[in-house]
């Protein structure tokens, strides 16, 4: 039977799985968008085209499915670009589809084209220009099978009107064979043996686990692999909640806001063992001052990861979570003669936890953004899905909030945009309908995609968002304030709007809290109430995300506040 | 070190920007490139000449690798291989000087491809140092022209 090209792609949608899309119409999608039309897959209109790749990217995260979204050519497929980029930084599987011109006329400049191929080669795993009706059904497949298997990411399809619009047979193949595309999933079991050698030799070994541990689903593996060698653990932002936070071997986050037991551990560890982590400079600070006596076993399933910031001693290329059950298979179960010695390792990062634990001012008058977001993690279930946005907002969130489960954090992590949040946590509604679903936002990221409380207005979709008011960006002031003389320069946000107001002008509830003993209730109204909520708390304006460790520093020097706090309270001990 | 490396890639287009952009957007150079089919109509060969220590040689394959057309990759540079350059160049040419630009092209085994009044323009092939000498002897005279082909190489069978 000959079905047109949009019927082919709906088809073929469907036999992937798909259940929603996030999208945005336009002249050359209209034969799609008719196919889609009570097809039984749900599309949602998202405000913006990028918050439709950030949703999907959310829908994604949170539940291991590949999130779909959808343009239309020119400026729709440019506004997708920041929203690809996030995806392929975070190794998101993500499956984006634009319209595109008729073939005969791309390469004229005809109107709404833009070679979007082009411009997303370096952010994308994989791309498609479909110039045939007939290789349709294939192309999709192809694009969801490379998105999602090895080291996932985004893969971009353009559509062409006239493919959309020609007829063909629907001949999806029965698998998908691509020469150049074989990703290694299982380790090597002579590498796997090694790492064992290295777990033996160390005395003091850390586990550096990051946002692989999650994408992989290995955190049970994880974490029966750091009890049984009573190796602490610590995560990059992407990998928390792959291992519990309330565990007594969880050091916290480590790197350029990381804990301080989190980052001594490393800095003075005998082993690192990288598990599903990439060493980001944001991680490792100067890469030539990091942990020096460390050697390093990497197990990742990019080889291209391996090496690539950091000498490794130990690779071993593989699927994460099949790599650790191997371990944990071959591991014995008494190795007395180690654990010894381990105690006395775990008794000095117990030391470094006492000694600086994370901290803020407790009995200030003012409402401290790590008091609310303490509170939040109090109050909110165990499942409760976290999103960021981008700035201070971000880091306090990896340091406070209690991170117990996987897939309950999603952030920018790579790419680091703003106005990320909001969007993603519609898409983690969207694929989790029963949970709450709350974006940490800082003043200045929330608006970046606030029209999106359209879409959640129009679905009436749960999702909640709070923002730490700081009227400032409050990450790029933090470091005005220490590295260039306190000179807030476009920092500061003079004329906020006020977000109650503009909540309710979209048919959403708004609360605000200005004081200390009114966050409780504002949390627990905004988590009670049965549909979305904005909740605006106005906090300290100068509060500052500490430890840090500045650019370029190793990654033991950390400072503990702003220098001019510092110094009063040297005076004062003195 | 400078490295040979072939990469046998699906013959589509759109591919060769695709290994060009790694290279310019991830900082590794190219010295010189060709792209041309295999046997297979279906598969290009592209032989890059680039440069760097063993840690950027390292992650060019394996960037290379992770591109889904990229059907293999091979470190020439690693194994034994023959490799070739083609070059065209025109040269001023005299009535005093004609007799040894000729004798110095039949030394390097060069073909003559188009003659005028005034100039000569050879065909040479060879290793890259024949090419170089053969440039370097023929410079004096006044080398109007040259076209390089790049590097083309393939593996010594045992
Ligand atoms: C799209 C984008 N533009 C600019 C930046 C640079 N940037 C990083 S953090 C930050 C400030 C964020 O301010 P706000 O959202 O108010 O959060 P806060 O730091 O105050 O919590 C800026 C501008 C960015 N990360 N993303």
């Amino acid at each position: 039977m000959q079905m047109t090209g949009a019927q082919i792609l709906v088809q073929s949608l469907k036999d992937e799985g798909v259940e929603i899309m996030f999208g945005y119409p336009g002249g050359v999608l209209l034969d799609f968008y008719d196919a889609l039309f009570k097809s039984g897959i749900r599309h949602i209109l998202t405000r913006h085209e990028q918050a439709a790749a950030h949703a999907a990217d959310g829908y994604a995260r949170s539940s291991g499915r590949v999130g779909v979204c959808m343009a239309t050519s020119g400026p729709g497929a440019t506004n997708l670009v920041t929203g690809v980029a996030t995806a392929y930084m975070d190794s998101v599987p993500l499956v984006a589809l634009t319209g595109q011109v008729p073939t005969h006329m791309i390469g004229g400049d005809a109107f709404q084209e833009a070679d979007i191929i082009g411009i997303t080669r370096p952010i994308t795993k994989h791309s498609y220009l479909v110039t045939r009706t007939e290789d349709l059904a294939r192309i999709v497949q192809e694009a969801f099978h490379i998105a999602s298997t090895g080291r996932p990411g985004p893969v971009l399809v353009d559509l062409p009107k006239d493919v959309l619009a020609g007829k063909a047979k629907y001949n999806r193949p029965k698998s998908v064979n691509i020469r150049g595309y074989k990703p290694k999933v299982e380790g090597h079991s002579g590498q796997i043996k090694r790492v064992l050698t290295e777990i033996g030799k160390a005395k003091r070994a850390v586990i550096y686990a990051g946002g692989g541990i999650i994408l992989s689903d290995a955190s049970a593996e994880l974490r029966k692999f750091a009890e049984h060698n009573q190796i602490p653990v610590t995560n990059t932002l992407l990998g928390l909640g792959g291992f519990p936070a309330d565990h007594p071997l969880h050091l916290g986050m480590l790197g350029m806001h990381g804990t301080y037991r989190a980052n001594m551990t490393i800095h003075e560890s005998d082993l690192i063992l990288a598990i599903g982590a990439r060493f980001d400079d944001r991680v490792t600070g100067n890469v030539a001052k990091f942990a020096p006596n460390a050697r390093v076993v990497h197990i990742d399933i990019d080889p291209s990861a391996i090496s690539k910031n950091i000498v490794v001693h130990v690779p071993v290329v593989g699927d994460v979570k099949g790599v650790l059950a191997e371990l944990n298979r071959l591991q014995k179960k008494e190795e007395p003669v180690w654990a010894e010695i381990r105690q006395k390792w775990l008794d000095q990062v117990r030391q470094w936890s006492e000694e600086r634990p994370l901290a803020y001012d407790k009995d200030s008058a003012q409402i401290k953004p790590q008091y609310v977001i303490e509170r939040l993690s109090e109050l909110a279930p165990d499942d409760a899905i976290i999103t960021t946005e981008v700035g201070q907002n971000q880091m306090w969130t990896a340091q406070f909030y209690q991170f117990k489960k996987p897939r309950t954090l999603l952030s920018s992590g790579g790419l680091g945009t703003m106005g990320y949040g909001f969007p993603a946590a519609m898409g983690a509604q969207f694929a989790n309908p029963g949970r709450l679903v709350v974006d940490i936002a800082g003043d200045g990221s929330i608006q970046m995609n606030i029209q999106e409380l359209a879409t959640v207005a129009q679905h009436n979709l749960p999702v909640k968002v709070l923002i730490l008011n700081n009227c400032f960006l409050g990450m790029v002031r933090q470091w005005q304030e220490l590295f260039y003389d306190q000179k807030y320069s476009s920092t500061c946000l003079a004329s906020n709007p006020d977000f109650v107001k503009i909540a309710e002008a979209y048919g959403v509830k708004g609360i605000k809290v200005e004081n200390k003993k009114d966050v409780d209730s504002g949390l627990l109204e905004m988590i009670r109430h049965d549909g979305p909520v904005v909740l605006e708390v106005l906090v300290d304006r100068e509060e500052g995300v500490y430890p840090m460790v500045p650019a370029g520093a190793a990654s033991s020097d950390m400072i503990f506040g702003p220098k001019r706090k510092e110094e009063k309270k040297l005076k004062a001990v003195k | 070190m400078r490295h040979t490396i072939s990469v046998t890639v699906e013959n589509r287009s759109g591919v060769l920007s695709r290994v060009v952009g790694l290279f310019s957007g991830r900082g590794f150079n190219i010295d010189s490139l060709s792209v041309g089919e295999t046997v297979d109509a279906t598969i290009s060969r592209i032989t890059i000449v680039t440069t760097g220590d063993d840690r950027i040689i390292e992650q060019v394959t394996k960037q290379l690798r992770k591109l889904v057309d990229v059907i293999k990759v091979t470190d020439l540079t690693d194994v034994n291989f023959v490799d070739r350059e083609l070059i065209l160049i025109k040269i001023n040419a005299t009535e005093k000087n004609k007799a040894e630009i000729l004798r110095i092209n039949e030394i390097f085994r060069g073909k003559i491809v188009d003659v005028s009044p005034t100039s000569y323009t050879f065909e040479v092939t060879g290793d890259e140092n024949k090419i170089e000498a053969f440039i370097k002897l023929v410079k004096p005279f006044g080398v109007k022209e040259i076209a390089r082909t790049g590097k083309v190489a393939v593996s010594r069978e045992m």
